[in-house]
């Protein structure tokens, strides 16, 4: 397992600059043919990319089925390696076997792992130690109001950036005296700049016009302190775009009360799990927010709000939707755009017309008559 | 004379001791400024200290695209097809530059450089009749980015009619200073005096390029080309500096040559040249006269290299402001420097597809646009590389 996290971590970290020889390279000698299958066209493919499938645990494999169902029904030409990792089951493959799938394929599709909330001595979850071997040290998650799903605010569009390799999920905890417990947040320079740059730069590539950067450097004046700095650094980068910071209590009143002044949104580990969830509930839930993980390398596509909803496995009520706006997603990242167009429209097509809904979109249709309509409404 | 050296000894270790005492009541207070120190330390701008890595994100690329004028803009639709019909994992971040914007537009491209690492661009025509202040907006590219190394490759092409056959030089020319430098004035009226600067540092830097260049792609020879006999100092410095380093370089050939003859060779006999480095003004000259050779400025890459960023461009930096439009340019030197670029950005694969279309396009569908002779214009061409790129894919996944 060491020698495979050792591997991945080969990939995505940079090997520094060997001096002339490094600089000298360009021009180089042209390589083998062998990866071609990866380089498709964009409308029409010829051979299938391949992309690891990681179910997770609850619901997470009925989600898959859903979106393996859709993508044979749009005729989308992508293979999935599944690789079913769990700390809860019995039957778990290596985690290093999700390293191997990741260097062969580099995107794949995940549900959330369920992590025990009782202490074995290991502290760092299954997904912490998915994202720090892969490095995927960027998640995003995006709010869209969906037309057709009736919720508070209307019309919402923003993008929440959380770092997500260090901060309070270092997994540096211990009991210095019986009876009093340090947990160690830890900021970095490199890894704030980092995703400041990540933000900004997604700033720029969506055309958005405004970076809200989410902090609480008036307690931790050193801590977030160098978040915030990081960030302010980064946006001299950025003339055209908008900065502004935020501290993180009133950032979650705003976010409830007037949460169309966000636009995208920066923050380190913990805040950001919060405000996902906060963002995801604003725009219907668990059940319809996608997300996404990105390391230089690698980039991973889970839904935004990672909830396992193991009390629903088997009652056939999961909201698929989150799953295959998801999937959608990562079709657009591996320039499918067509099929994750198709896919995206069928989506919004049956929540607009509301006449099949989910339980927890307020209607009665089963998880099965809801992917059914989506496959009915895919337009080729 | 002899008792005044224990006296002197005993005076010298009584200072010592004073000062070590004094040094060591200041030891409290010196502790307590390192400690403000450290808390004040936060505050310290690192701006200075280099960049996050550049825009990659889950293997997708983001490049910063400067359509320039003349035919660039169209040429850039090109390659953004080419790209799209490849499959390839680069997003363009397009800026705007030309010749007749502010000064502002200018900054937010450098800095848009800067935070992806790469560029591909299109030229900029600088209008030399107006008199200017400040740099043109190519060299300030350049110099800014510090973008050190220009490389050329002039390799004659199968299916083009050229005068010579088999020419394959590689021309390295220093690009931040020499000629450059935008020192100008008038001391006195009618007399001009402009500055050619040559430093030891940078030519060091960029002989030590051209021979680690050369040593990864396999090259025989070293030829450095300069004006030494007349600028004796300037010039002389050059080649001294490049002489040095070619001793830590004994597998490969150095050998030099002065400027006037050294264009009269490359017209006569190219195929003796192998790597060619030489100064900013003597290699923008060489580098037309070798992209001439081998069937001129629409089939040339070029890219600029510095330690951090590398702009990609057409090999002999023209605009091509008089067939703008005509759809009649040669898109072969922009797709080249695509291909380079993707080649930095080690996406070898999708290079290599592109690269190998264009060759066959040109070498044997000889669709030629009329630059070379042709008769088809920059669609034909640009359709005829789809074509190739398809089946090449299509080969690959059967």
């Amino acid at each position: 397992m060491a020698s495979a996290f050792q591997a991945a971590c080969r990939i995505v970290v940079k090997v520094p600059e060997n001096g002339w020889a490094n600089i000298a390279r360009h021009f180089s000698a042209s390589t083998t043919l062998s990866q071609l299958a990866a380089s498709e066209p964009i409308s029409k493919s010829a051979s299938n990319r391949k992309v690891t499938m990681i179910p997770g645990d609850g619901v997470g494999p009925e989600l898959m089925s859903c979106v393996r169902e859709v993508f044979k029904h749009s005729g989308v030409p992508v293979e999935f390696e599944q690789v079913f990792v769990s700390e809860v089951h019995s039957h778990s493959a290596p985690i290093s076997e999700i390293f191997d799938s990741f260097k062969r394929n580099n995107v794949g599709l995940k549900g959330h792992i369920e992590s025990p909330f009782h202490d074995k001595g290991e502290l760092q979850t299954l997904n912490m130690k998915i994202r720090k071997g892969l490095d995927l040290f960027a998640n995003v998650v995006k709010c869209r109001s969906i037309p057709g799903l009736n919720t508070k605010h209307n019309n919402l569009d923003f993008v929440v950036i959380r770092e997500q390799t260090e901060g309070e999920y270092s997994s540096l905890e211990h009991e210095s005296v019986t009876g009093v417990v340090e947990c160690l947040k830890i900021i970095t320079r490199t890894k704030s700049r980092r995703i400041a740059k990540f933000a900004f730069d997604y700033a720029t590539k969506h055309g958005r016009s405004k970076v809200t950067a989410v902090h609480k450097a008036n307690i931790m004046k050193l801590s977030d302190g160098l978040f915030l700095r990081s960030c302010q650094e980064i946006s001299e980068l950025y003339p055209k775009i908008q900065f502004e910071s935020m501290i993180i209590d009133n950032c979650c009143m705003q976010l409830v009360s007037n949460p169309h002044q966000f636009d995208v949104m920066v923050m380190p580990n913990l805040y950001g799990s919060i405000v996902d969830n906060v963002a995801g509930g604003l725009v219907g839930g668990a059940g319809v927010v996608p997300g996404e993980s990105y390391s230089s390398q690698f980039a991973i596509f889970e839904p935004g709000a990672r909830h396992t909803f193991s009390q629903a496995v088997g009652r056939n009520v999961a909201n698929p939707t989150a799953m295959l706006l998801c999937a959608s997603n990562m079709l657009r990242h591996i320039n499918l755009e067509f099929y994750a167009n198709v896919i995206q429209t069928a989506v919004e097509r049956v929540i607009k017309t509301g006449k099949v809904r989910t339980r927890d979109m307020g209607g009665y249709a089963t998880a099965s008559e809801f992917t059914r309509a989506i496959i009915n409404n895919i337009r080729l | 004379m002899a008792t005044s050296v224990p006296v002197l000894c005993r005076s010298l270790k009584n200072i010592h001791n004073s000062l070590y005492k004094s040094c060591y009541k200041l030891l409290p207070s010196i502790t307590v400024q390192q400690r403000q120190d450290r808390t004040v330390n936060t505050t310290v701008d690192y701006s200075h200290q280099g960049m996050p890595p550049p825009a990659q994100y889950g293997g997708r690329h983001t490049v910063t695209l400067i359509p320039g004028d003349g035919i660039g803009p169209e040429l850039m639709v090109h390659i953004k097809d080419i790209f799209r019909t490849t499959g390839v994992p680069v997003d363009f971040e397009e800026v705007c530059l030309s010749s007749d914007l502010g000064s502002d537009d200018i900054d937010y491209v450098i800095t848009a450089v800067k935070r992806n690492g790469v560029g591909l661009k299109g030229n900029v025509p600088t209008n030399h009749d107006e008199p200017h202040i400040g740099k043109p907006k190519n060299v300030k590219i350049r110099t800014e980015l510090d973008l050190f190394a220009s490389v050329l490759q002039c390799k004659s092409i199968p299916g083009v009619k050229t005068k010579h056959q088999d020419i394959d030089i590689v021309i390295i020319r220093e690009n931040t200073e020499g000629e450059y430098s935008s020192l100008e004035h008038e001391n006195v009226k009618g007399v001009v005096e402009s500055l050619k600067i040559i430093t030891a540092k940078k030519s060091n830097r960029i002989a030590r390029y051209a021979f680690e260049y050369a040593r990864a792609h396999n090259r025989k020879k070293v030829t450095a080309v300069h004006k030494a006999n007349i600028m004796k100092l300037g010039d002389g410095l050059f080649l001294r500096c490049c002489r040095e380093v070619s001793q830590d370089y004994p597998d490969i050939e150095f050998s030099d040559m002065i400027i006037d003859n050294c264009s009269m060779q490359m017209v006569s006999r190219p195929q003796q040249f192998d790597v060619m480095v030489m100064p900013n003004l003597y290699g923008n000259i060489l580098s037309n006269i070798g992209a001439g050779l081998v069937g001129g400025p629409g089939v040339v890459p070029g890219c600029n290299i510095g330690s951090d960023y590398a702009v990609f461009e057409s090999g002999t930096r023209n605009t091509g402001a008089s067939i703008a439009g005509k759809n009649i340019a040669n898109p072969t030197a922009m797709l080249l420097a695509s291909t380079l670029m993707l080649e930095h950005l080690n996406l070898h694969d999708y290079a290599k597809t592109i690269s190998d279309a264009i060759w066959k396009t040109i070498s044997q569908d000889k669709i030629h646009t009329p630059d070379l002779g042709g008769m088809a214009t920059t669609t034909d061409v640009v359709h005829n590389i789809m074509k190739e790129i398809q089946k090449t894919i299509g080969a690959a996944a059967i």
